[in-house]
């Protein structure tokens, strides 16, 4: 016999920016039965994280609860006092953060840490709690669980403390836990493991659990319903596998429909054709210590190539090697068949307007104080020399060739724009110097789905119409099986396997590669319980990827 | 010990009224969260500031004279409580005069701005004025030595004092109100090309430093390093003992070498407040897609970098005034600064501070030297609050 | 362990460093003096063998390296030279009876100290409490009163403090005197009673910087995700402040405390000079104003030494009291 656990009825939250009270959420019911993990998705700005925490009572500094109840068995958490509300968390409702790193405590062991909400809610004693705190650790896979909690935060890398963080949620056996995007942080296979490790522990406890996130693979594989939010209003809820099988509503099919953007394949190299851009055994290092080891690779004109890996893999490295920031200790690179000037300060105009650089961070990219005609209209001025009327059609034109209306924006300031818009800015930019060789550094990483799904599509579109060939650095397989030609996978600094991307998502792979592939979650429910039965269940955990 | 066990009653009766003020709220309120939540300790705060409240109200309203003795103490916290609520009312006039008076943007800024700021404002605007328009406001010139020497503040002939005279004049015979008038021209305007200069030297090499890096930036933070680890105001006496002796040599009035001497020590915090601001624009990707353009050292420091700094930067220039004024007149009131007869409020105090041992029977002449200490004073203020609003607003902090 | 120390080390390496590259700058400055400088200082009473001996003492006759050598060999075995308004008056008034400088410094230091002393006793525990308490209770009428207090407290010149509480607690209300001529030998509540004055002006300096400082490093700690974390874990406030700000407090608060004691050497001149305290500062500011380049050099150097240590002191203590290198990877 289910009971209900969680009854929100009308939830409203407004946020103070500048001196007003705006609305964040605006009248939300949410309904949650013992032992049950509901997914809450939407893009940011959704209000997601805002009812995950008002769910517990709870709100940020700014915030205020302005209407609507949240009753949590019996008990109206909105008009409750602050002592009655200080009894229930973390002993009857538990929250586990985004960022683990940030949410320990420098200054106390994890043990410590983990021990103190049980003392302090007097379910258990201190030396007991630690016991359980170790059995814990183990339950949940960690590296030598007995000896674990005794380190400091910074000892304990960032999936271990995502675990370990779980665990310490888990101490007063709470009947519900909100996991606030708990794996966003983490790298593509460390995922895995944390993923495993909360779906398991929450099922062996039977604890309810609400699971927020903005991917929808994710929350596919942790949620038995799912709800979707958009800008603080509820879009859609249904169970797991009916709303992945038919949703209902607009938004809803237009968040599932991003993975599937495909481009036509383009016909093969011709051998013996020049590359616009070859690395020819480019090594490089910071000061003393070596980054880059021998990387080689070609990108022929009009063609995409995709340089994946995780952080840390050397992909932003390769690119400020090719730009001249950073010129290799050996090696060097050719552009069109003729070596390029390993320094950017050596280099021509003519050679430096033939590569460009689009960048990640929108808001670090754009000189906030300069007007989107002078952003776009130096580079046009600079190489072309128009200047006055000519150069602000010239402007004109470029704005309307990324989709944006020129009269509107061509004397805002960024501030004034979206993420999306103004990485539509960037690409701009790079498009005034009139390029050949265009490199985007994680240009949609920092983007919603939908909004990273249009820039994708414009690129695509701008690569067939003015022949630009990308060097395009990601992170994200779904990305790489959307846009690229070619695909070049780096792991530490080295080139792992490189290869046309028909190939590349085929076995046989190099055991990386395997990997890699292998952690980017599917959309299908049972991709996890797949996986972990596939890889058999001893092999997840950091020693697996430390034999790579 | 009386006054100690007056202490002990005080508080425990201001405890026993805070926890009844807040018992009764809560009963009154059917527990609204102001006071269901409210500690103990908070309740006790609200009632000791009643009482401290009715404590300087009570006081005000005391007898001015008792027996034709003034009571100096009553005379004086009235002048401070008349001049509070005069600066507040008049803050708080400009304020609205500003939010409907201007073009949009200046109403705009006025209408975001707090009371204190307001009141900065306005007393800056005013001491602008009177530094500018020295010469036609003060009746008399600040060197002028006339007649009657130590005349009372006050105007009143009874006391001693002489209507031509409304601030008296010092033992040497000169007006005191022009002097403080043309204190304005020289502290103030001594003191503010002082943070100019400091700042066009720390500020460009501050930057410089930020974008050229390598051997030039380590040289030049070293040495700032250095000259730091000397106290500003230590240092500055220090090479004004040297300058004294090389004014006499040289014959270059000693002034001069003050502004030399201040605008580089404090160019050094300029220094390390443009490098630190540059080095955090520096390394934005807009900066690198200006550089990978080719672009020039020109065009990347005054189209890039500097339209990004202008808020901190404006900010420090604030903060720098307000050091390098008040470093200025301590040397002044050391008598190692700016030199007679050059009217400056801070040699005023020094010279007229003797008059303060009479205020107890005398309020009206301890003025003068208070007066020229106080115009000292609210100028750092009134700057302060514009600074600390400055840094308020382009911080957004939710603070 | 082990980098921590090496950190520390590297830290009093640099920090002895910089007081030698100060005591080199003092020397240059001083030696920018020109040429017969002893004649002008001591103007009118100049003898012929107090001009020589001068030069004999600074070393004049020798090159600039061997000067400076001289004089830091003297420095370091404790022998800061001879003032020389002392120089003059013997040689004027006869006598042998030379006293050197150090033995001038010498009681004025111990004063200074002692008022620097009183003055950190109030000041360090007022200002962090009503900091935390200004950082606790952030934007409420307790917090802007403070803040506007405060605020206008470190804008005001000492000297405008200083005459300020004159006129309110030794001219009207005769509780303490106005002047501090403080002895050797002389009681200790009597000494306390004259260092109350300055020390209370110094300490509404003081405070008010150390309360800023402090109120703004709570509030950022306060906005730390740890924090909101505890608070999530329904741990009552009070323990959250106890064990979860306050040990990663205390490295900014330490930090706060020995900066705005090296704020109080600069302050602890003027207000020396309007008390007429017989302390360092007083010292110094008399000697500036006759031009007594040993007396000067001297205190120049002690104010230095003293800034640059607690600089050095703040470092290191914050060094130790951060987490993360106490317990490395």
């Amino acid at each position: 016999m289910t009971q209900q656990l969680l009854k929100i009825r009308g939830l409203k939250i407004e946020g103070k920016s500048d001196e007003v009270w705006t609305p964040i959420v605006n009248g939300i019911d949410l309904d949650l039965q013992k032992g049950e993990v509901l997914g809450l998705i939407g893009e940011s700005g959704a209000g997601k994280s805002t009812v995950g925490l008002a769910a517990m009572g709870f709100t940020r500094d700014g915030c205020r609860i302005s209407g609507g109840t949240v009753d949590f068995d019996g008990v109206d958490l909105v008009a409750a006092s602050a002592a009655v509300k200080r009894n229930m968390l973390g002993k009857r409702i538990a929250y586990v953060a985004q960022s683990a790193a940030a949410s320990f405590n420098p200054a106390h062991r994890l043990i410590d840490q983990h021990t103190e909400a049980p003392t302090q809610h007097k379910i258990r004693a201190k030396a007991e709690s630690a016991l359980d705190g170790m059995e814990l650790y183990r339950r949940l896979r960690l590296p030598d669980p007995d000896n674990i909690g005794f380190r400091y935060p910074h000892q304990v890398s960032g999936g271990q403390l995502q675990r370990a963080m779980t665990a310490m949620a888990m101490s007063c056996r709470p009947d519900l836990i909100v996991f606030d995007e708990p794996t966003t942080a983490l790298d593509v296979t460390t995922q895995i493991e944390v993923l495993a490790a909360i779906r398991d522990i929450v099922e062996q406890f039977d604890t309810a659990a609400i699971y927020i996130t903005h991917d929808l693979a994710v929350v596919a594989q942790m949620a038995d319903r799912i709800k979707v939010l958009l800008r603080g209003d509820e879009v859609e809820e249904a169970e797991t596998r009916a709303m992945l099988a038919a949703p209902r509503e607009d938004y809803t099919k237009s968040l599932w429909a991003v993975r599937s953007f495909q481009r036509p394949a383009k016909p093969a190299i011709s051998a013996g054709s020049t590359p616009i851009v070859s690395l020819k055994n480019v090594s490089a290092a910071y000061g003393k210590s070596p980054v880059l080891f021998d990387v080689a690779f070609d990108i022929h004109a009009g063609r995409t190539v995709a340089v994946v890996g995780e952080s840390g893999s050397g992909k932003s490295t390769t690119a400020r090697c090719i730009t001249g920031l950073l010129p290799p200790s050996e090696g060097y690179i050719e552009f069109n068949g003729e070596a390029l000037p390993l320094d950017y300060r050596k280099r021509s105009k003519d050679q430096l307007r033939q590569v460009q650089m689009i960048y990640q961070m929108a808001d670090t990219a754009l000189n906030p104080r300069s007007s989107i005609g002078d952003i776009i209209g130096r580079p046009v001025q600079f190489y072309s020399g128009l200047t006055g009327s000519a150069k602000r059609k010239r402007v004109e034109e470029l704005l309307a060739q990324i989709e944006l209306e020129p009269g509107q924006y061509i004397d805002r300031l960024p501030s004034e724009l979206s993420g999306g818009q103004k990485q539509r800015i960037g690409i701009a930019r790079a498009l005034a110097a009139e390029p050949q060789f265009v490199i985007c550094d994680e240009v949609t990483s920092a983007l919603d789905q939908l909004v990273a799904e249009g820039i994708l599509k414009l690129l695509a579109q701008l690569q067939d119409d003015l022949g630009l060939s990308y060097m395009f650095i990601t992170h994200d397989l779904a990305t790489v099986r959307a846009i690229s030609d070619e695909v070049v996978v780096m792991k530490d600094g080295k080139v792992v396997e490189q290869g046309p991307k028909a190939e590349m998502f085929q076995p046989p792979h190099h055991p990386y590669t395997d990997l890699l592939l292998s952690s980017v979650p599917e959309m299908d429910p049972d991709w996890l319980t797949n996986l972990l039965n596939g890889r058999g269940v001893d092999n997840i955990g950091d020693a697996a990827v430390g034999k790579m | 010990m009386s006054w100690l066990m007056n202490l002990v009653v005080i508080l425990s009766v201001t405890a026993l009224v805070a926890w009844a003020f807040r018992f009764a709220g809560q009963k009154l309120t059917h527990n609204k969260p102001f006071f269901r939540d409210m500690p103990f300790a908070v309740a006790f705060g609200y009632v000791a500031g009643l009482l401290v409240l009715i404590a300087a109200v009570s006081y005000y309203f005391r007898p001015v004279a008792v027996n034709g003795v003034p009571s100096a103490g009553v005379i004086f916290f009235r002048w401070a409580v008349q001049g509070f609520i005069g600066f507040a009312i008049a803050a708080y006039l400009f304020r609205l005069f500003g939010r409907s008076v201007g073009t949009a943007g200046t109403r705009k800024l006025f209408r975001a701005m707090p009371l204190t700021a307001a009141f900065g404002v306005l007393i800056i605007l005013l001491y602008a004025l009177v530094s500018i328009f020295a010469g036609s406001i003060a009746p008399y010139g600040q060197e002028e030595i006339l007649a009657n020497a130590n005349i009372v503040p006050g105007g009143n002939p009874l006391m001693g004092g002489d209507p031509n005279f409304p601030l008296g004049t010092d033992q040497i015979g000169r007006d005191i109100y022009s002097r403080l008038i043309y204190g304005a021209q020289n502290t103030v305007g001594i003191a503010f090309a002082t943070t100019c200069l400091a700042f066009f030297v720390g500020g460009s090499l501050g930057f410089l430093a930020a974008i050229v890096g390598g051997w030039l930036d380590q040289i030049l933070s070293r040495a700032v390093d250095v000259l730091m680890a000397i106290p500003a105001l230590i240092f500055a006496l220090l090479l004004m003992t040297i300058a004294s002796v090389w004014s006499n040599q040289l014959g270059i009035d000693r002034t001069i070498f003050m502004i030399l001497i201040i605008a580089m020590i404090d160019s050094t915090r300029v220094y390390r407040l443009a490098r630190a601001v540059g080095q955090n624009i520096v390394v934005m990707d807009y900066i690198e897609a200006a550089k990978l353009r080719g672009e020039g050292m020109g065009y990347l420091i005054f189209k890039e970098i500097l339209p990004n700094a202008t808020a901190p930067l404006l900010a420090e220039f604030g903060l720098r005034f307000c050091f390098v004024f008040l470093t200025i007149a301590s040397l002044s009131f050391l008598g190692v600064g700016i030199q007679p007869p050059l009217a400056d409020w801070g040699t005023m105090v020094k010279d007229l501070s003797q008059f303060i041992n009479f205020a107890a029977f005398a309020p009206n002449v301890a003025t003068a030297p208070l007066l020229a200490a106080g115009a000292i004073a609210l100028l750092t203020v009134a700057v302060n609050f514009v600074v600390d609003w400055m840094l308020h607003k382009s911080s957004g902090l939710k603070d | 362990m082990g980098s921590i120390f090496q950190i520390i080390l590297q830290r009093l390496a640099l920090g002895i460093l910089t007081l030698l590259i100060v005591s080199i700058v003092i020397f240059v400055a001083v030696n920018a003096l020109p040429g017969d400088f002893a004649q002008a200082i001591l103007g009118q009473g100049a003898t012929d063998e107090a001009v020589a001996q001068i030069r004999a003492d600074l070393g004049l006759d020798q090159n600039y390296f061997m000067r400076y050598f001289f004089w830091l060999g003297n420095v370091l075995t404790g022998d800061l030279g001879i003032s020389f308004a002392q120089m003059n008056f013997a040689s004027n008034m006869g006598g042998d009876q030379l006293v050197g400088v150090v033995e001038q410094i010498a009681p004025r230091f111990k004063a200074t100290m002692f008022l620097a002393g009183v003055t950190a006793m109030f000041a360090v525990p007022i200002s962090i409490t009503l900091g935390v308490l200004a950082a606790l209770y952030r934007n409420s009428i307790f917090d802007r009163a403070v803040n506007v207090t405060t605020l206008s407290s470190i804008s005001s010149p000492e000297f405008f403090v200083a005459y300020t509480l004159i006129l309110v607690l030794a001219v009207l209300n005769p509780i303490f005197p106005s002047l501090s001529n403080v002895y050797e030998g002389m009681a200790w509540g009597e000494k306390l009673n004259r260092t109350m004055l300055p020390a209370l002006t110094l300490t509404l300096v003081v405070t008010a910087h150390m309360m800023r400082m402090t109120r703004a490093a709570i509030i950022n700690l306060l906005a730390s995700p740890y924090i909101e974390m505890a608070r999530l874990k329904g741990i009552n406030p009070m323990r959250v402040i106890v064990r979860h700000a306050l040990p990663n407090a205390l490295a900014p608060i330490i930090n706060v405390i020995a900066l705005n004691l090296a704020y109080l050497i600069t302050g602890v001149v003027v207000v020396e000079v309007v008390f007429v305290y017989p302390g360092i500062g007083q010292l110094f500011v008399d000697s500036v104003k006759i031009r007594d380049i040993p007396v000067v050099q001297a205190c120049c150097l002690i104010f230095a030494a003293a800034y640059i240590l607690l600089n050095l002191m703040a470092d290191i203590l914050s060094i130790l009291s951060n987490p993360r290198l106490r317990h490395p990877k």
